[in-house]
């Protein structure tokens, strides 16, 4: 049986830096990068509040070197995604769809995925008017007329960002404010091209069957459904940990992220830390993932020496 | 390792598209992108692979930056979007980031 001394899931930020920090401190870190590797930044464009990059540098690109940096220090990268972990024995086990491996500790950077709306329509228009990277389909929405669904900082980043594109932007609110950050929110009221429609839900998106043509909105203040015109919905409504693995294994929150103890990494499970978006739905940044990552990596560092 | 993947991918245009795509009597995957899309540039290696795994298929990729006729043509909204081509006409659509294994059987449906 070969046994790792600290097995590492995700490639996004924290995994990396965590692997980079791991393989330096000599416990050659294995990490699972998935079939679809880099985390979310591999969805984004330019990246330019990562410091050491004063020209900013594209999402794709940063992961590249983030990758290249952890293999320098002798990381060993496994292009497959585990389907299967057990805490209840010792080594833990780490299951792929046709290998298994055994490590002493564990670091879970598996990160977080964009919500979608779950409504009707969304599926069947996906890729034909629905979309949830604005930096990918905007261009196809010149002087077209579409909706951004949402009140957060990504949503208010997305509308302001496809103003570019579209003849106007109308950003569904659930609510009667805004979640966004004040400086987010200002630069999305001051643009002429985006408006706001409060305290609306979309219900369904409806098209002509090849593409969108527009939303059906519910008014929770009137109750009163409406149907707003678009050649496009955008959704930025948030996202989801990445967390199915680790049901009923780690002590997770209401909402699904891993709780860490306080000003660590440490999770209910003594030998497994978590480190980024997967612990953390409130700062949720490339650089704060690489700051927990490295924590992470520490803090396995010094559990394993504390076994010795 | 980009070399012999690369020989099977053709670089489509409005000037090639119809003669190597329309009317190309094997199964022909188009892969729709442009150099500033992340997961374009993820799913990029991933159809390469193909290209080199599955000799029966043509696979090509039309850079709607250049070529923003041919994503008007068949109403892209969103790359990377994914036509199969079969017999002249369009017999699947599909969009987003997928694993390699994925897309292979998607493709093969149509073979």
């Amino acid at each position: 049986m070969s046994m790792e001394k600290v097995i590492i899931i995700g490639s996004g930020p924290a995994g990396h830096t965590a692997a980079i920090y791991a393989a330096r401190a000599e416990l050659t870190p294995l990490l699972f990068e998935g079939r679809i590797p880099g985390g979310q930044l591999m969805l984004t464009t330019e990246v330019e509040n990562f410091p050491g990059f004063p020209g900013g540098a594209q999402g794709p690109e940063m992961m590249e070197l983030f990758r290249k940096q952890s293999q320098r220090f002798g990381t060993r990268i496994v292009a497959d995604d585990v389907v299967a972990v057990d805490f209840s024995v010792r080594p833990f086990l780490v299951k792929t769809a046709d290998a298994e491996y055994h490590a002493e500790s564990l670091i879970v950077s598996t990160g977080a995925t964009a919500m979608w709306l779950d409504v009707p329509g969304e599926k069947k228009y996906g890729g034909r008017g629905v979309s949830a990277c604005a930096t990918c389909d905007g261009f196809f929405f010149k002087g077209k007329k579409i909706i951004v669904v949402g009140g957060g900082d990504s949503a208010m980043e997305e509308a302001t960002f496809l103003t570019r594109f579209a003849e106007s932007v109308t950003v569904i609110v659930r609510r009667e404010e805004l979640r966004a950050s004040k400086i987010m929110q200002e630069r999305a009221r001051a643009n002429s091209k985006i408006l706001f429609v409060w305290n609306s839900e979309v219900k369904e998106i409806v098209g002509d069957g090849t593409r969108v043509t527009g939303v059906k909105l519910f008014d929770n203040k009137t109750n009163v459904m409406s149907e707003l015109a678009t050649d496009g919905v955008f959704v930025a409504i948030g996202h989801k940990p990445n967390t199915e693995l680790f049901a009923g294994k780690l002590e997770l929150d209401t909402k699904g992220y891993v709780v860490t103890q306080p000003h660590s990494t440490r999770t209910s499970v003594e030998g497994v830390f978590a480190a980024g978006d997967v612990a953390d739905h409130y700062y949720r940044q490339a650089i704060t993932a690489a700051g927990t990552g490295c924590m992470a990596a520490i803090d396995a560092e010094r559990w394993l020496a504390s076994r010795e | 390792m980009t070399f012999p993947y690369k020989i099977h991918m053709l670089e489509l245009t409005s000037s090639n598209f119809d003669s190597s795509v329309l009317a190309s009597s094997s199964a022909v995957l188009v892969d729709f992108w442009a150099p500033w899309c992340g997961p374009c540039k993820m799913m990029g290696p991933i159809v390469e692979q193909l290209a080199g795994e599955m000799p029966d298929v043509v696979f090509g990729k039309v850079n709607v930056d250049d070529h923003g006729e041919l994503a008007q043509r068949y109403n892209i909204l969103s790359i990377p979007t994914f036509l199969v081509f079969k017999g002249g006409h369009v017999a699947d659509q599909f969009s987003g980031v997928m694993p390699a294994e994925a897309l292979k059987a998607r493709i093969e449906k149509y073979l």
